[in-house]
């Protein structure tokens, strides 16, 4: 199915193909038994006109056809029309040799000129075509249709239609067009499409459903939660189709370099015709020559490579779940130099554990954790989650909770007051408490003053930090790591994983701060990039020359602000889209290289003659075909390590 | 306000960056993208006479590529 052509792309092929064969037809017969020959006189050269020419329109009728319209339109520097000049010049050439008696020849050349054009053209098209389906591959996550449930009975509706709060059912084999959460039955949803993980997740009722995943065993129904245009699956797609629209230097500086080259080398070619030929009287000589220029004076090999080697990039990153929301970012990617991670959720777990509870005499182990369970109940923050996991009962009610960035949380009721949080917590409030001396983020609970003891939590490394962290350092990127917590966690943590710097004791604003900071200190042409995974940092995001989001299925906020997305929450998503980055940036630089010396090496050679039409041809169209399959080969696979 | 358009039966790379060269020319256009591969047409105008340019961006399109046909997603 993939790599079908089209109806359009049959025809022509087939175009070509009966062209190339009468070609070669009679061709050798020309070259065999000289088709001037056949009949006597001074009209000889007729015959193998008629035949040639009779090709020449099978092959290029569009060719003309577009370049007389793009002629109306006032466009001169018309590939179509270049090209007909181009070849129709040759034809008169050989005419005039016909007529003045001289020795037949040029009409093969004229008509293999238009017939390898087309060659160059029907194979640009096909790989243009197979590339925009590798990378649609993506698209295929949209959903066509949901099942509602109406009075009991599911109902195919559009996904736009369907209402939060609906019930949708999800047969076996259907993709899940909404983001929901699970009501009734259990099943495995593959979301390998949304995000490279190959594991199949496993939902029982209860557990969030995002779209864009394929359900695989049994039937489940699902509680709609977001609208179709906030989904999940409509997020993405939106990225991807718009992922387009930035562009990197180097193709601006092709597009560029094409809107000057075509102009010059007509340019030079009528000069090439006129000036010589004027001053030796050889005219048939230097106008075939200018003919040839005119043959690869089309950039479009250039022009399409480099913009196809992205594409293939993006497209490669987007089947291992990495996102890049343009080209300019792969190309920019390509010279991180520094990388700084966030380190909780990002180097580490972020599921905090509760490691010691240590209490003063007189306290026990479940009062502290109660205190500590009520005065964290109205915060979402991962320490707060785990101390109300490890009390395990539903905390106390009717406290007003007063936030302290980076250092706590106050909870008060009735002349109550319960502080509970960090050591500058402790001392802002004036409170004598016994320092926590272990690893870990202490957390100190104090009631109406009184110091009552601290809860120690502990947050595990990631297993795959240490070996991250390793490869970009053998790529050459320096590796910093920004944490709100104290120096003994951050000092552990960097210990765990061989990054090169930290600093610790960051407010969530100092963040900013400090990538400013680090900004400014950096070599103009690295790159810095943030890592985090959304949740806070979206400004460090922003900030950062690329920023990359990790874990982004769910996390809204991590999609819109982030450059790079990370689909799923694996930190070796880096170093691979590090490395499709470099291949990238390599096969473009091979492409406008190897394109730009090869035309000027065709220019150079047919002004002094010693190249013919046909060399410029085979040359031009062999540019085009290697510099496109060089962009392919962007899109293979790569390995995850 | 800005606006992504499928833009179709485009002959080449590089009538494409003419297109967009073209495209942006346009009165009242204020960024204009055309992404060859990706079939895109990115533009941002004026929000009180959006429709207009976007008449006036068609035609030009029309003139610059004729076979070409611009529809939103």
């Amino acid at each position: 199915m993939k790599n079908r052509l089209t109806l359009k792309q049959i025809k022509t092929l087939i175009r070509i193909l009966v062209s190339l064969a009468a070609f070669i037809a009679v061709f050798a017969a020309d070259k065999a038994v000289g088709l001037a020959g056949v009949f006597q006189g001074t009209n000889a050269w007729l015959f193998p006109f008629a035949l040639y020419l009779a090709i020449y329109v099978v092959i290029g009728y569009d060719v003309l056809w577009r370049a007389a319209r793009n002629i109306l339109h006032g466009q001169i520097f018309d590939e179509n029309f270049l090209m007909c000049f181009a070849t129709l010049g040759a034809f008169a050439l050989a005419i005039y040799r016909g007529v003045t008696g001289m020795e037949i020849e040029g009409f093969d050349e004229a008509c293999a000129v238009l017939l390898f054009y087309q060659v160059g053209e029907f194979f640009q098209d096909y790989a243009t075509c197979r590339s925009r389906r590798s990378i649609s591959g993506l698209m295929d996550l949209r959903p066509d249709y949901a099942n509602v449930l109406r009075d009991g009975v599911a109902v195919k509706t559009a996904p736009e239609e369907v209402a939060v709060g609906d019930i949708i059912v999800i047969n076996p084999g259907e993709k899940v067009p909404l983001d929901g959460i699970a009501e009734e039955g259990e099943t495995s949803f593959d979301t390998k499409a949304l995000t490279g993980e190959s594991l199949p997740r496993y939902v029982k009722s209860g557990d969030p459903v995002i779209s864009g995943s394929v359900n695989i065993d049994s039937r489940i129904t699902v509680r709609v939660e977001k609208e179709f245009y906030d989904s999940t699956v409509s997020r993405i797609l939106d990225l991807v189709e718009n992922a387009a629209s930035e562009k990197s230097k180097a193709e601006n500086f092709i597009t560029k370099f094409a809107k000057y080259y075509t102009p010059a080398v007509v340019a030079i070619a009528l000069l090439l015709a006129v000036i010589p030929g004027a001053v030796t009287g050889e005219w048939s000589v230097w106008v075939y020559r200018a003919l040839s220029f005119l043959v690869v004076s089309c950039p479009c090999a250039l022009v399409i490579s480099i913009p196809l080697s992205f594409f293939a990039g993006i497209g490669a990153a987007s089947r291992y779940g990495i996102l890049i929301k343009g080209s300019n970012y792969l190309e920019r990617f390509n010279n991180a130099g520094i990388f700084v991670f966030d380190k909780t959720g990002t180097l580490t777990k972020g599921n905090f554990a509760l490691a010691k509870v240590e209490t003063v005499s007189g306290v026990s182990e479940r009062e502290i954790l109660c205190l500590a369970a009520t005065a964290e109940s109205g915060s979402s923050h991962p320490i707060a989650r785990s101390v109300l996991e490890a009390y395990g009962k539903e905390a106390k009610t009717g406290y007003t909770h007063t936030n302290r960035a980076g250092s706590g949380v106050i909870a008060s009721k009735d002349g109550d007051v319960i502080a509970c949080g960090n050591e500058k917590l402790m001392e802002e409030c004036g409170i004598p408490f016994t320092p926590c001396s272990g690893v870990g983020t202490p957390v100190y609970v104090a009631e109406n003053g009184i110091y009552k003891g601290y809860l120690l939590i502990l947050d595990e490394v990631k297993p795959e930090s240490r070996e991250v962290i390793t490869e970009l350092k053998r790529m050459g990127a320096k590796s910093f790591m920004l944490t709100g917590d104290n120096h003994a966690i951050a000092a552990n943590v960097a210990a765990e994983t061989g990054i090169d710097g930290y600093t610790a004791s960051l407010l969530p604003g100092d963040k900013v701060a400090k990538v400013e900071e680090m900004l400014q200190n950096k070599p103009e042409k690295e790159a810095l990039c943030f890592v985090g995974d959304g949740i806070n940092d979206a400004p460090v995001l922003m900030r950062s020359d690329i920023g990359i989001a990790m874990g982004g299925v769910g996390s809204d906020a991590a999609i819109e602000a982030a450059d790079i997305v990370l689909m799923h929450d694996d930190l070796k998503g880096i170093p691979l889209a590090r490395r499709i980055a470099k291949k990238t940036m390599s096969v473009v630089y091979q492409n406008i290289i190897f394109s730009v010396v090869v035309k000027l090496a065709i220019l150079i050679l047919s002004a002094v003659g010693l190249a013919n039409m046909w060399v410029a041809v085979f040359g031009d169209v062999g540019v085009a075909v290697m510099a496109i399959l060089n962009a392919m080969r962007v899109n293979g696979k790569y390995a995850t390590r | 306000m800005k606006k992504v358009f499928r833009i179709e039966n485009i002959d080449c790379a590089n009538c494409a960056a003419k297109l967009e060269r073209r495209i942006l020319k346009v009165d009242g256009v204020i960024k204009a993208s055309v992404n060859f591969i990706a079939q895109r047409l990115t533009l941002e105008a004026e929000d009180e006479r959006f429709d207009k340019v976007l008449e006036e961006v068609t035609k030009t399109a029309k003139k610059t590529e004729p076979d070409c046909i611009i529809s939103l997603r």
